[in-house]
């Protein structure tokens, strides 16, 4: 029964059909914009949830607040981090090992192709061995650095089997390779095991004093990021307070005026967050309001609808229609139009956001924007748009079944 | 005189109504009565605006009556709301128009299967019961053409075999030949006539124009509202 229905009702879409597209029209655009900008938004949120994955809970940064928006965590501050406050941290009960990190970019060029990517620095010395044990450094290939190696790199896994060797060079890099890094030539050593984020996998590790002498950072007696390892994890908060005071007096500034960071990775990752969230939201709200534009336009032609088959309407009742078969057969006519319009928008959001990721991933060499639509999304998005078509044909669907038959078989409106 | 006949499926008594338009009150039926028997072929005669297309659409359960009483099948249905008179209209009553008043998206098989699947009727049972009487109308090889591709005649063949999809008790035309040229329209009052004759089918029929009246048992006429005149066919 409500098959026969469901066939009558799309053949009078089809009979309009020019008019049924481009009402459907409204409804795809929303659709689209939800799927795709909900489905990169939440691949940037995964991604970026990976990144920060490997690191441990006992772990702490300190960071100068960043002026610019782009580039290498800790670069472009106005008022960077002292070398001397490292030491400072280190005196603080409950550090376990505070060190300094240079992070900076550098053009690395193999075969004749370039690429820039960041470099991150490792310390020397007995720190080492923390930060690996810390990071969970390990090689896949050839070995991690030693102090004597004052021209030797470590490679993430990306230059050898990954992205960025795909997108770049023509061949994967193996240890042993040479290759230029800001045009001075440089030993790679070893290639990192996957850890399957960016930070590692695209990095390039060198030791600290490499970094320096041969001037990828300036310098000027100042790190861009601390790592501060911590003894007892319970305490994680109080010494990050703790640090905090000891900057503010350091750098000469008032409480609730910090021109500096000091977060565990997870509070970074739910700051990251919650701006991804105010972001996605946003999108959301502006999506919404095209729906309901959409809606409006099915209210629009479903009313035009009743108006022109007002006649048809009163043949049907004649023939045995109740109203509630009338008000059913225009329900679905909407919610039909709602769906399919729905199920487009589905395909394009999809089509946009995985066209969009690809390219991306072609241009850039980089996974961070890449789409995450989950079948929620799709069925979610396909029951918004169902409701919104079926809402939205509920007061013309009403008006059709109400008609007298009388007055509608003579046509009269 | 006439031998008693049997009991009236369709019974108006004193059926009054008005409607307001504006200020103006319209008077279209007053004090109508009516009784048509079981397997009887009636005419309704008058002149335009004597309350023929009223009274048709008070006997189709199409509307109600602002006074008076309405039997049909031994039903009062003068108090009915739209749903129940949607009901008696698909079961009971199969409408023949002068317009033809077939559904223009739909073949002429589907035409006929619509009243049926308004009643429910499984998809098997309603397929070989409109190809049947397709067959009747003898328009079986037209079975899959939309209205717009049929004649004005052929059109309103595919109406009177939808009109007995549902196997009513009464078979209401409003002006059957009202829009086909003579010959044609001898046609479809064979078919008519044939429906009375041989399946017994009980006949109301909304004319202005004599000759086609007389195909039926007995002309009523309708001035102002009321039947001021019954005659027998002289068959």
């Amino acid at each position: 029964m409500i098959s026969d229905y469901i066939s009558l009702s799309v053949r009078s879409l089809l009979k309009r059909r020019l008019r049924t597209y481009l009402t459907m029209i409204g409804i795809f655009i929303g659709i689209a914009a939800v799927v795709s900008l909900i489905g990169l938004g939440e691949g940037l949120r995964v991604a970026i949830t990976s990144q920060f994955g490997f690191l441990g809970t006992d772990v702490l940064s300190v960071q100068a607040a960043n002026i610019n928006f782009a580039g290498a965590p800790g670069q472009g501050a106005p008022n960077p981090l002292q070398e001397d406050l490292v030491d400072k941290i280190n005196k603080i009960n409950n550090v376990d090992r505070a060190f300094g990190r240079y992070i900076g970019s550098a053009t690395i060029e193999f075969r004749d192709k370039q690429k820039i990517e960041f470099i991150v620095s490792i310390p020397g010395g007995e720190d080492r061995r923390i930060f690996e044990r810390m990071m969970n450094l390990k090689t896949q290939d050839g070995r991690l650095l030693t102090d004597q190696d004052t021209r030797g790199a470590l490679l993430g896994s990306n230059y050898h089997t990954g992205t960025t060797y795909g997108a770049t060079f023509d061949r994967p890099i193996n240890a042993g390779d040479k290759v230029l890094i800001n045009d001075k030539q440089f030993t790679v050593v070893g290639i990192l095991e996957n850890k399957g984020s960016f930070i590692f996998d695209d990095a390039i590790m060198m030791n600290n004093d490499v970094m320096i002498t041969e001037g990828i950072k300036a310098d000027d007696g100042t790190v861009n990021i601390i790592g501060v390892k911590v003894k007892d994890v319970d305490q994680i908060e109080q010494t990050r307070l703790d640090i905090e005071k000891l900057l503010r007096k350091e750098r000469d500034v008032k409480e609730g005026e910090e021109d500096f960071t000091v977060q565990t990775p997870q509070q970074a990752l739910e700051s990251l967050n919650s701006t991804l969230f105010a972001v996605q939201l946003f999108v959301t709200i502006i999506a919404v309001i095209s729906l309901v534009v959409g809606g409006i336009g099915i209210m629009n032609t479903m009313y035009t609808a009743v108006l022109e088959r007002t006649k048809e309407i009163g043949i049907m009742k004649s023939i045995g229609a109740r109203n509630s078969t009338i008000f059913t057969l225009f329900f679905i006519e909407s919610g039909m139009m709602g769906m399919i319009g729905g199920l487009i928008g589905i395909g394009l959001g999809m089509s946009f956001a995985y066209g969009l990721s690809y390219i991306a991933g072609l241009a850039l060499g980089s996974d961070l924007i890449r789409a995450s639509i989950s079948i929620w999304l799709v069925l979610g998005a396909l029951a918004f748009s169902f409701f919104f078509g079926t809402i939205f044909g509920v007061l013309p669907a009403i008006r059709a079944s109400k008609l007298n038959p009388v007055d509608s078989l003579r046509g009269a409106k | 005189m006439a031998k008693k006949p049997n009991k009236p499926i369709i019974e108006l008594k004193d059926v009054w109504k008005i409607y307001q338009m504006g200020e103006v009150k319209v008077v279209a039926l007053s004090g109508l009565d009516l009784a048509v028997s079981k397997g009887e072929f009636v005419s309704i005669m008058g002149p335009s605006g004597s309350g023929k297309s009223t009274a048709m659409n008070m006997i189709g359960c199409l509307d109600i009556p602002t006074k008076g009483t309405i039997f049909l099948d031994g039903k009062d249905i003068s108090q009915m709301n739209e749903s129940d008179l949607a009901q008696i209209r698909g079961q009971k009553i199969g409408f023949i128009f002068q317009q033809f008043n077939l559904i223009p998206t739909l073949t002429a098989l589907e035409n006929i299967m619509l009243p049926m699947i308004f009643q429910g009727m499984p998809r098997d049972e309603r397929m070989a019961k409109a190809k049947k009487l397709l067959k009747m109308v003898e328009l079986d090889e037209r079975m899959d053409h939309k209205p717009n591709e049929l004649s004005g005649g052929q059109q309103q063949r595919v109406a009177i075999a939808r009109s007995l999809s549902n196997d009513p008790e009464v078979i209401l035309a409003d002006e059957p030949t009202g829009n086909l040229d003579s010959k044609t329209g001898n046609t479809v009052m064979d078919f008519l006539k044939k429906l009375h004759k041989e399946e017994g089918k009980t006949i109301v029929m909304v004319t202005h124009d004599e000759d086609v009246a007389k195909n039926a048992d007995r002309i009523e006429y309708l001035k102002d509202g009321k039947i001021v005149k019954v005659l027998k066919s002289g068959r």
